[in-house]
């Protein structure tokens, strides 16, 4: 049997005195699609974000391809450069160009040469779909563009887990598609994935589980199949009744 | 529900045009057109006093006998080549950099450009602008636009021109000092340098110098270590807390004690020094301002792709506060190109002192003071006006490319 790629034990984390995590138990196994959903203010952003040290957990365990995180900033920064992050929104570099902000971590993070890291950035924006835009500056793209360079970027560290928080949520309709079609297409080539997201559509096709949060715990996880056709809890009943209705 | 809802009521609108600014703005009524009048009466006698002044009454002898005093103070003339060459380094910088940029840079090459063209064509006899003096304007100019050409080429890359600016003070600073046992570049005691090359001297050395410092000092009050913290923030506030007379009379005198007598440095370094420091606690204050305009939207991606915090703040978050903290610095530099006057007061004879000077030399100067201060308001006008136009300039293409 395969180990777990991520493995979180009894994760709890506090906002001083608000209780914001408590007690997440989840292993990920390599090449699942993991989709986390609840209502706003469950601490799926929390729970994502403990994973590569954005924010710190205080009680629990989080081990991420054999690496505890832990207070060791050396633990700290190989953890990161195993996972790529993409956030809701979208946080690019808006002083660099296209390129710059796809190539800039592998040259100074990875100590690629510049030739060889912008020749990967130049194939990952071909393959989110991008490649004339490389040398335009983010605030010149369309919000779905830049969240595709979001993912390009994050892939250019050559991550082993992709971290996505709510990736469409600040985007218009007509371009949610295109981002998650970038992710459908990372899903297939085997990638890791933690994805929170809404987009019940995107969780049926690629998800493998599904974890659903409320008030800072689990409140029910299984496969795309269990949690749509027989959920078990009330609150994820709830929850689905309202967020399928549109 | 008012009559005026019927299009067909309104009366036709005044054609556009001056006629109908002047009728809105100056005579919409009586009261309003009676106080243009008053106004238009009050500003002609003011106004016509002062150019009656200006062209007829006023003396500008002590100006116009010797014009270079006031450009390069008593520099040797033998030597004066050395300032004229620096000047012409930084036309051609000027002319690569209109070349490769356009933009800001183009106006001010034009304008500086312009002003030598002028003065190099000028139909006028003077001494000091004699046949010499002219070739020399003339080659500045041609020199700038050979730098422009230089800059159109596409294979000159901008980090060679970036290199180039960055070790021209260093040149220029050789060129006006001189070296140790040089026959070519006679050392010149800065005793002898003064006028508007030591104004820019201290304005641009303060700017430039205090801009790391400044960097330093704001993100040293944002450290985490508390001792480096406070001792950024002690200082800033110190410095921003005290007129920048003080910080003259500090390191012109107080220095001067501390320090072993054959030690003692020059007067000019210790004004410099002082101007550095009084500019780079604003300096910090300003790039302050700039790093808490960063979001942490951008260190949260920077981490997470496992850069660490020097890498971040120095490819991601500093570029960022820097540019939006460049009209600031702008302003800064207006600011300090004033109050470099006050180095006066610790003897040094910039613009101002020069002006003193002037006016200490001859008996019947002493009565012509006002010429010699209008004149150097003049200059001081002339030049901040054109800075805060550039700065404006500079805000505006800023803001587009956001
Ligand atoms: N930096 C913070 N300081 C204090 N409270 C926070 C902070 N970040 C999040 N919280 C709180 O923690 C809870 C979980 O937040 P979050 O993980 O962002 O929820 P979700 O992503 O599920 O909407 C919320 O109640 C939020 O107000
Ligand atoms: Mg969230």
């Amino acid at each position: 049997m395969t180990e777990a790629i991520i493995k979180c034990t009894d994760v709890h984390k506090w906002y001083g005195e608000f209780h914001a995590l408590r007690g997440i138990d989840m292993d990920v196994m390599p090449g699942e699609v993991i989709v986390i959903f609840g209502p706003s203010g469950s601490g799926k952003s929390t729970f994502i974000r403990t994973i590569n040290h954005l924010e710190e957990h205080q009680r629990g365990t989080i081990v991420v391809d054999g690496i505890e995180l832990s207070h060791d900033v050396r633990n700290i920064e190989e953890i990161r450069k195993e996972t790529g992050m993409v956030f809701q929104q979208f946080n690019l570099f808006p002083h660099l160009t296209v390129l710059q902000n796809v190539s800039l971590a592998p040259v100074w993070v990875k100590k690629k040469s510049k030739d060889e890291a912008e020749k990967i950035s130049m194939d990952l924006l071909d393959q989110v779909g991008i490649p004339e835009q490389a040398d335009k500056f983010p605030g010149q793209l369309s919000g779905g563009q830049q969240q595709r360079v979001a993912i390009a970027r994050a892939l250019a560290m050559e991550p082993k887990i992709m971290l996505f928080d709510e990736p469409t949520s600040a985007l218009d309709p007509e371009m949610i598609k295109e981002v998650l079609d970038a992710m459908t297409e990372l899903a297939k080539s085997g990638m890791t994935m933690i994805v929170v997201t809404h987009e019940m559509g995107f969780a049926r096709a690629v998800a493998n589980r599904m974890f659903f949060f409320d008030e800072g715990s689990i409140v029910e996880s299984g496969s795309p199949d269990d949690i749509f056709k027989n959920p078990k809890e009330d609150r994820t009943k709830l929850f689905l009744s309202q967020i399928l209705q549109h | 529900m008012s009559i005026n809802t019927n299009p067909q009521v309104l009366p036709p609108p005044d054609p556009p045009g001056p006629i109908k600014w002047l009728k809105d703005n100056l005579f919409g009524n009586l009261f309003n057109s009676i106080l243009t009048i008053f106004s238009l009466l009050i500003v002609y006698f003011l106004l016509g006093g002062v150019i009656e002044w200006f062209f007829n009454t006023a003396d500008w002898r002590p100006v116009t006998k010797a014009p270079l005093l006031y450009v390069i103070g008593s520099y040797p003339r033998e030597e004066m080549w050395r300032v004229g060459l620096s000047v012409t380094v930084v036309f051609f910088l000027l002319g690569i950099s209109w070349g490769k940029w356009g933009g800001l840079l183009k106006s001010v090459s034009l304008a500086l450009g312009g002003i030598f063209f002028v003065l190099a064509i000028l139909p006028v006899k003077h001494v000091q602008l004699d046949v010499a003096m002219r070739t020399y304007l003339g080659i500045t100019v041609f020199v700038m636009a050979l730098g422009y050409i230089l800059g159109r080429a596409e294979k000159l890359k901008p980090n060679l021109i970036y290199i180039l600016w960055l070790i021209s003070p260093i040149i220029i600073v050789v060129l006006f000092a001189g070296i140790e046992n040089s026959e070519v570049l006679k050392q010149v005691a800065t005793t002898s340098w003064g006028g508007l090359m030591v104004t820019f001297l201290l304005a641009i050395g303060g700017i430039l110098i205090s801009f790391p410092i400044g960097v330093a000092l704001a993100l040293g009050r944002r450290s985490t270590l508390p001792i480096v913290s406070a001792s950024s923030t002690i200082f800033i506030e110190t410095i921003r807390g005290v007129p920048l007379i003080t910080i003259l009379f500090m390191f012109s005198i107080i220095l001067g004690l501390f320090l072993p007598a054959d030690a003692r440095l020059d007067r000019l370094l210790r004004a410099l020094m002082a101007v550095t420091v009084f500019s780079s606690a604003y300096t910090a204050e300003n790039i302050r301002g700039g790093l808490q305009s960063i979001s942490k939207g951008q260190y949260e991606a920077a981490h997470a792709l496992g850069m660490n915090n020097f890498q971040t703040m120095f490819f991601i978050v500093l570029p960022q506060a820097i540019k939006v903290v460049i009209p600031a610095i702008v302003g800064q530099f207006i600011s300090l190109f004033k109050d470099t006057t006050l180095v006066v007061i610790v003897g040094i004879n910039d613009l101002l002192g020069i002006g003193r000077s002037v006016i200490n030399s001859e008996s019947d100067f002493l009565q012509l003071q006002l010429e010699v201060y209008i004149f150097i308001a003049l200059i001081y006008w002339v030049f901040s006006y054109f800075m805060s136009v550039a700065s404006r300039r500079v805000e505006a293409s800023l803001g587009v490319s956001n």
